[in-house]
């Protein structure tokens, strides 16, 4: 199908709030027990070993493709799904929201999730 | 050109008005324990492209009381937009049916918290399985 000279200027909203209700989906989910596991009981030994999460273990998780997917997944996601919601709060305290504040807020987002992605498929 | 000059409510701490406006706040700020915890893990990922003494150092950090006191924020923050994010689903998604029926909103509430809880129950599953 031809697009009509006078068509609509399409709203970038819709893929902006798909990604944050994404985040917020998969943050509300299973972000709790990620950090319980991360920041709590893998640090402090509680029910894993002293070497749980060490380097020679993550590199085993490292050689699954599935993982690396998801550390992106999770790291990109929960980017957006914050940044996006920052950025309508600085609206409620009376910042006057610039497409310029609009793009940083989404390009800081991006920016992260590319510098995830350039690190999980450089990691050996 | 004389400038206008209409009245413009003020609206400084307006936050404070509502105990509903303070909780819907403290939802928002929810976003900063999630980017943290982003920042967190991107970080670890950094660390392990650097080889071992780096990954290993980031992963010996985490268990400093700094990041022990930090990750007791980022825990609340996540929770707290856990709760949340159910609480609001009702008005967030399209209305579900059952037969000729409406779900009630707080089915569709439990319902969401229910699924959180499962899928905590396997991620700490699955952590044991590959981290032991």
């Amino acid at each position: 199908m031809s697009t009509p000279m006078n068509a609509p200027k399409r709203a970038n909203k819709p893929p902006f709030w798909a990604l944050f209700g994404a985040g917020g989906m998969v943050s509300a989910l299973i972000g709790p027990a990620l950090v319980l596991i991360t920041g709590f009981l893998v640090p402090l030994g509680l029910g894993f070993s002293p070497q749980a999460m060490d380097y020679a273990q993550v590199q085993v998780l490292m050689g699954s493709v599935l993982f690396k997917l998801a550390l992106v997944a999770v790291i990109g996601l929960f980017l957006f799904h914050g940044m996006h919601r920052l950025y309508h709060t600085l609206h409620d305290f009376g910042l006057h929201i610039t497409p310029a504040i609009k793009a940083l807020c989404h390009g800081l987002a991006a920016l992260g999730t590319l510098v995830a992605i350039v690190l999980v498929f450089s990691a050996r | 050109m004389t400038a206008r000059n209409t009245y413009k409510r003020p609206m400084t701490g307006w936050y404070k008005r509502l105990p509903f406006y303070t909780r819907y706040l403290w939802r928002e700020a929810t976003c900063f324990a999630v980017i943290a915890y982003a920042l967190v893990l991107l970080t670890g990922l950094w660390r392990y492209t650097q080889g071992a003494e780096a990954f290993n150092a980031w992963r010996a950090a985490l268990s400093s009381p700094l990041s022990l006191v930090l990750h007791v924020a980022i825990l609340a923050g996540f929770v707290f937009h856990s709760w949340t994010w159910f609480e609001v689903m009702p008005k967030t998604i399209p209305f579900v049916r059952m037969g000729d029926k409406r779900v009630p909103d707080d089915v569709i509430v439990r319902s969401g918290v229910m699924a959180a809880l499962a899928a905590t129950v396997v991620v700490l599953g699955l952590a044991y399985w590959a981290l032991k």
